[in-house]
């Protein structure tokens, strides 16, 4: 496609000297060193004498350090990332008065767009490598584990799956940057959405799912209103990605989670499974868990950034 | 000589929801002659530039530049077209060295070719010392010279000026003005120009077009403008005169359609 090289290169470069990326990358870097430091620490406390488990590499990545675990943190952390680099990247360059220059160059249209995602893309890829890779870094000082084949593949998967997820909240924040011609506006946009399906969406679930059971209150077991009110909220809560996230990206990195599910709506049988390190979860099982929903974050990427690549091209110039 | 014609219009026109921004625009421009743009503010000849560059879709009526229709094929017109857009913007962040370097690899010129470009452009509009600062550091004017510089990259056979001479001092725009010239006279570069200031566009413009309310309602050398309005010949009248005139016309004109 005529032009894209060059604009990956420029917004390459752009996002590479800019303070924002520095401050995003060395914040990131920062709570992901500390996170698995202490979970490393932990985990070398508890494993002290025991019998290894299988998979105490990818135990670094599940295990909470102090507050949350690595997996936690690149599911609250990530969509910042990509809302931050990528709120303003239509609109600036429209109120500077850029974006028709380039237009006016011998290039398609969609080769700025496309361009401007991949090349941010790139970025957070390698950011999200170098992070990776001091984990691993960590699992060897610390806990002298060599990640196995079967971990290398699941942190391989871990790391895709993260990729498409940031590249959710990249191509939404790109989306409003595209439709807004503010700057301000097109970035609490983004934030307010990213805190709405975040974190109020599954607030939202708790008090739907409450209220949906309330009149049965009494007529039935309690044990059975449980599920019931859990089922819902779990059902509310696949409208928010970052739950998405979390469920398929633990078990990718935890075998021994069986189930997408809260504990409470797990069979007796499962229950009884789940006793930690026992019997884990073989890739393909795992996988089998986890399609639906790593499927629809795929899904949701694509078509978020189909429905920004759309506007963009049929935009008028002056708007 | 036959003459050539670079730009031809039939019937273009352009809707803005009820508004019509162009309408009907008649119009051709000879290759090699500079063309001098009026109207006043909102008359419509930031949006004919747009639609001849395949910016912006017609909303009825057709276009040729260079041979090429602006829907169909607007790569082959963004080829051979510079186009310098009214209060163009720059990145702040590059150099004007980076700046031409960027927009040279979006034109696709060689590497080898592009470099040496870039130092005959910054030496001939003058920013030859200034080549690694930084562009948000530069005042308007030294903005307004890189802005040519970048048009002038592609080595264009048709440039759009569009007001290029807006917020430059004096001697500024006497400059611009003789470069364009120059550009015209030494490369035989096609251009077309807007501009507020009737002066400028007198002393530089082989023939002018004055559109007033999406219409083009005089097209002519000076002469003939003068000719056709007063029946007199150049000289007699400035353009400013002319363009009064005219423009009290068209007045007249919507007064008496309107009642
Ligand atoms: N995106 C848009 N939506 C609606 N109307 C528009 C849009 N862009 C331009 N117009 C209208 O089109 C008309 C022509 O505008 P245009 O910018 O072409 O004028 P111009 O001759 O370049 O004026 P100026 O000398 O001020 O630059 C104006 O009345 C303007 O309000
Ligand atoms: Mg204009």
């Amino acid at each position: 496609m005529r032009g894209l090289g060059p604009i990956i290169r420029k917004e390459l470069g752009d996002h590479f000297s800019s303070h924002r990326f520095v401050i995003l990358f060395g914040m990131a870097a920062l709570v992901a060193f500390m996170t698995t430091y202490l979970a490393a620490m932990s985990l070398k406390e508890a494993l002290e004498g025991s019998s290894r488990p299988p998979f105490v590499f990818l135990m670094l990545f599940s295990t909470p350090g102090a507050l949350f675990s690595l997996l936690q943190f690149v599911a609250f952390f990530g969509p910042l990332i990509g809302i931050v680099l990528g709120f303003d990247s239509i609109n600036r360059e429209r109120v500077q008065g850029t974006l028709i220059k380039i237009l006016s160059q011998p290039i398609h249209r969609d080769a700025i767009i496309n361009g401007k995602f991949l090349a941010t893309m790139i970025t957070v890829a390698i950011m999200l490598l170098a992070i990776i890779l001091v984990v691993t870094g960590f699992g060897l000082l610390i806990l002298g584990v060599i990640p196995g084949a079967e971990e290398v593949v699941r942190l391989a998967l871990f790391y895709i799956l993260s990729l498409f997820y940031i590249g959710f909240w990249l191509a939404l924040s790109t989306l409003f940057s595209v439709t807004f011609r503010g700057i301000t506006t097109s970035a609490l946009s983004s934030f307010v959405l990213w805190i709405f399906l975040s974190f109020f969406l599954p607030l939202l679930g708790d008090v739907i799912a409450k209220g949906m059971t309330s009149q049965e209150v009494g007529s039935r077991e309690q044990i059975e209103l449980l599920i019931k009110q859990a089922e819902i909220k779990e059902t509310i809560e696949l409208g928010s990605v970052m739950t998405l996230y979390t469920k398929s990206a633990t078990l990718l990195v935890d075998p021994s989670r069986k189930t997408a599910s809260n504990i409470v709506i797990m069979g007796a049988m499962e229950k009884f499974l789940s006793s930690r390190f026992k019997n884990p979860l073989s890739l393909d099982q795992s996988l089998l868990v986890i399609y639906p929903y790593a499927l629809t974050i795929v899904a949701l990427t694509i078509l978020c950034f189909g429905i920004t690549y759309t506007i963009f091209l049929l935009q008028e110039i002056r708007t | 000589m036959e003459i050539k014609e670079i730009i031809k219009t039939f019937d273009l026109t352009k809707v803005y929801g009820k508004e019509t921004a162009v309408d009907h625009l008649n119009f051709a421009i000879r290759e090699g002659e500079i063309f001098g743009f009026l109207g006043p503010n909102g008359a419509g000849k930031t949006t004919t530039l747009l639609m001849l560059l395949g910016l912006s879709e017609p909303t009825y009526g057709r276009a040729f530049v260079a041979g090429y229709d602006p829907v169909r094929e607007p790569l082959e017109i963004k080829k051979v077209v510079g186009y310098l857009p009214e209060n163009v913007g720059f990145y702040h962040d590059l150099s004007p060295v980076e700046t031409l370097q960027f927009i040279g690899e979006l034109n696709e010129l060689p590497q080898r070719e592009l470099r040496k470009r870039i130092d005959e452009l910054l030496t001939m509009v003058g920013l030859s010392k200034d080549r690694y600062k930084k562009v948000g550091a530069f005042s308007r004017g030294m903005k307004q010279r890189l802005g040519i510089a970048e048009v002038l990259i592609k080595e264009p056979k048709v440039l759009f000026l569009d007001e290029p001479t807006l917020g430059l001092d004096p001697e500024g725009s006497r400059d611009l003005i003789e470069l364009i010239k120059r550009l015209n006279q030494e490369k035989g570069i096609t251009v077309l120009v807007s501009s507020h200031n009737l002066q400028q566009v007198e002393e530089i413009s082989h023939r002018v077009g004055v559109m007033i309310m999406g219409r083009l309602i005089a097209v002519g050398s000076m002469e003939e403008l003068g000719r056709e309005k007063l029946g007199v010949g150049e000289g007699e009248y400035s353009l400013e005169e002319l363009y009064h005139l005219y423009f009290e016309e068209e007045a007249n004109e919507r007064v008496r359609t309107h009642n």
